[in-house]
């Protein structure tokens, strides 16, 4: 019980600290990472979920691998907006100087 | 009992998956389009050809089938029932009429390779979401939809298309995550992801309003319910017409789709009426605050967007309507079906304004209301098409809008809460404000410069947006069909509203 209690509380301070970032932070790598310690956060209340009863439940890891996989291919969708402005900004520039 | 007709339910979501992977892998620009008008065209055959069955099921409140035959507490469940009808069927007619535009908008673009493969895996998120009856699947419907839009608003390729797929992108991930959080809330309540279970178990303790209140801010944020919507005018502004429509028509009332099910069915116990007039009134910001936006807006396009910021808010008005209305038995009742009949005119009416919009785009190579003077004597057809659009969003008879606002007025009324019809009816006034405003524009003669620029539009670009324009307008001579279908459902188990 007290193991399920710390993965949560935890699980929500994570929560928490993802959310704050995601607002606060101005850089887009930070807010990406602010995202994907929300993720986390989730999947470790999931996690604690899982292990309520006396054996292991396995729908909540299911949920978890199927979030991974999500949560892989929307940072990289992310990641590659961010890369497409930055080149568009460094050919502007570039094209300045000449 | 079902026949074989059920066996049909997960193509729903299979054409568009195939359609989606074939185009991806036939990478030629002439076979995709083909391929993509048959496959669009067999999607609303086999949505009609589910009417029938449907109605002939209303003891079971809908049509069920259980993926790979495991059924509902660990398998996947499919569920239609009225009010995903309703929605399945916009939304082939819309492809369909769609897809026609995008084969015209895309004829000299290599863009057009990339725009198939993300079009359909956007059909397959839209239909998952609609059918989907587990809770986690909803989730998954969510993300499939939201990535497939974030690529189709970054097609354009400019630094501002980037930008405003960057920030739709963050957005998109923060409401699903949102989502996510109240799904693992429930699961821990209940134990299971079954819409149905959920339904039936659920109550109204501090996790499930708890849960009930992330997954509203998620979906309220996916939804662009104000003040969430600043992501929307410019990732709807941005992106290619037929997407702006399809995003503007279809995707966000995906999420508004699942918050009428999450309130009125999944949830229904923790709804308490406090927090659905909270919603009434953020809808009725949105009426107000869209509007002025849309009147102060530069360009067309943005204007139309922001136009779905304030349409968008009397779909939230149903809230605290049906929380008056304890009678509430089906989804056929007046609130419901008013929100529902507002939901498809919205969705036919914007669709061809956005077409409209993208044709003048086309043709003047920009969208600034300023120096759109005197168009409608070069672009009749188009802006002929944006003025019906137009009517049918104020609520003129005999438009669909205006039975849609009819509807809603009638609720209200009946339900004694006075304060909603005088937004109504003032938010359609100052929509008359800002599409007349366009309209005044366009018919100045001017005999200056304006015949110079302005390029051919296709008849195949000019027509699709024409025929959804009178599409919403044909909506309002009956609205009996739309709310014998909502009656289907809601009765049984997996339909008890409170």
């Amino acid at each position: 019980m007290t193991q399920d209690l710390i993965y949560s509380v935890t699980s929500l301070a994570l929560f928490g600290c993802g959310f704050y970032g995601l607002l606060a932070l101005p850089h887009i790598l930070r807010k990406l990472l602010a995202i994907n310690i929300m993720g986390v956060s989730v999947f470790m209340l999931l996690l604690a979920t899982a292990n309520h009863g006396t054996s292991i439940d396995p729908v909540p890891h299911a949920m978890v691998l199927t979030g991974i996989v999500v949560a892989v291919a929307g940072t990289a969708l992310c990641l590659k907006l961010a890369v497409n402005i930055n080149a568009i900004d460094q050919n502007e520039r570039d094209s300045n100087h000449q | 009992m079902m026949g074989p007709t059920v066996h049909l339910l997960p193509a729903l979501i299979g054409i568009p998956l195939f359609a989606a992977i074939s185009c991806l892998l036939i990478n030629n620009r002439k076979i995709t389009a083909c391929f993509s008008l048959a496959a669009a065209a067999l999607l609303l055959a086999l949505v009609v050809n589910l009417l029938e069955p449907l109605r002939l099921n209303t003891t079971a409140g809908g049509l069920t089938y259980q993926l790979g035959g495991w059924g509902a507490p660990l398998g996947i469940d499919l569920f239609v029932d009225g009010l995903a009808m309703i929605l399945l069927l916009v939304t082939a007619v819309l492809i369909l009429i769609l897809s026609i535009y995008s084969v015209f908008y895309f004829q000299s673009n290599e863009k057009a390779a990339r725009f198939w493969p993300l079009w359909w895996l956007l059909v397959a998120g839209l239909n998952c979401a609609f059918t989907a009856a587990d809770i986690f699947n909803i989730y998954v419907a969510l993300e499939l939809i939201g990535l497939a839009s974030v690529a189709l608003v970054a097609l354009d390729g400019s630094r501002a298309s980037q930008v405003a797929a960057l920030r739709y992108a963050l957005v998109g991930l923060l409401g699903s995550l949102l989502y996510l959080m109240g799904v693992a809330l429930l699961y821990r309540t209940y134990g299971t992801l079954s819409v149905v279970e959920i339904s039936s178990l659920s109550q109204a303790d501090a996790l499930s309003t708890a849960a009930l209140l992330l997954i509203t801010t998620g979906l309220a944020l996916k939804t662009a319910l104000v003040p969430l919507h600043f992501w929307l005018p410019p990732a709807h502004g941005g992106a290619p017409a037929p997407v702006s429509a399809i995003l503007s028509a279809l995707v966000v009332k995906a999420s508004f789709y699942l918050l009428i099910r999450y309130w009125l069915e999944i949830l229904a116990p923790a709804a308490a009426e406090l927090t659905m007039q909270l919603l009434g009134i953020l809808g009725a910001t949105a009426i107000i605050w869209g509007c002025l936006a849309a009147f102060r807006a530069r360009r067309l396009k943005i204007l139309v967007a922001y136009s779905t910021v304030a349409q968008l808010g009397y779909l939230f008005l149903l809230f605290p309507l049906v929380a008056a209305d304890n009678s509430a038995e089906t989804y056929g009742t007046t609130a419901i079906a008013a929100a529902m009949y507002f939901l498809v005119a919205h969705a036919l009416a914007k669709s061809a304004m956005f077409l409209a919009v993208g044709n003048i785009l086309t043709a003047y190579g920009h969208d600034e209301i300023r120096r759109l003077q005197g168009i409608a004597r070069q672009q009749p057809l188009s802006l002929f098409t944006f003025a019906i659009a137009g009517v049918s969003l104020i609520g003129l008879p005999p438009t669909g809008g205006f039975i849609a606002k009819w509807l809603l007025l009638n609720a209200a009324i009946s339900n004694a809460q006075w304060w909603w019809v005088a937004v109504m009816l003032l938010g359609g006034l100052m929509a008359a404000v800002y599409i007349f405003k366009v309209l005044n524009l366009a018919f100045i003669s001017t005999s200056l410069d304006q015949a110079t620029g302005c390029a051919q539009v296709p008849l195949g670009m000019a027509l699709p947006g024409l025929i959804l324009a009178v599409l919403a307008v044909c909506l309002g001579f009956n609205a009996e069909w739309l709310i014998d279908l909502l009656s289907i459902g809601g009765t049984a188990e997996t339909g008890t509203l409170k």
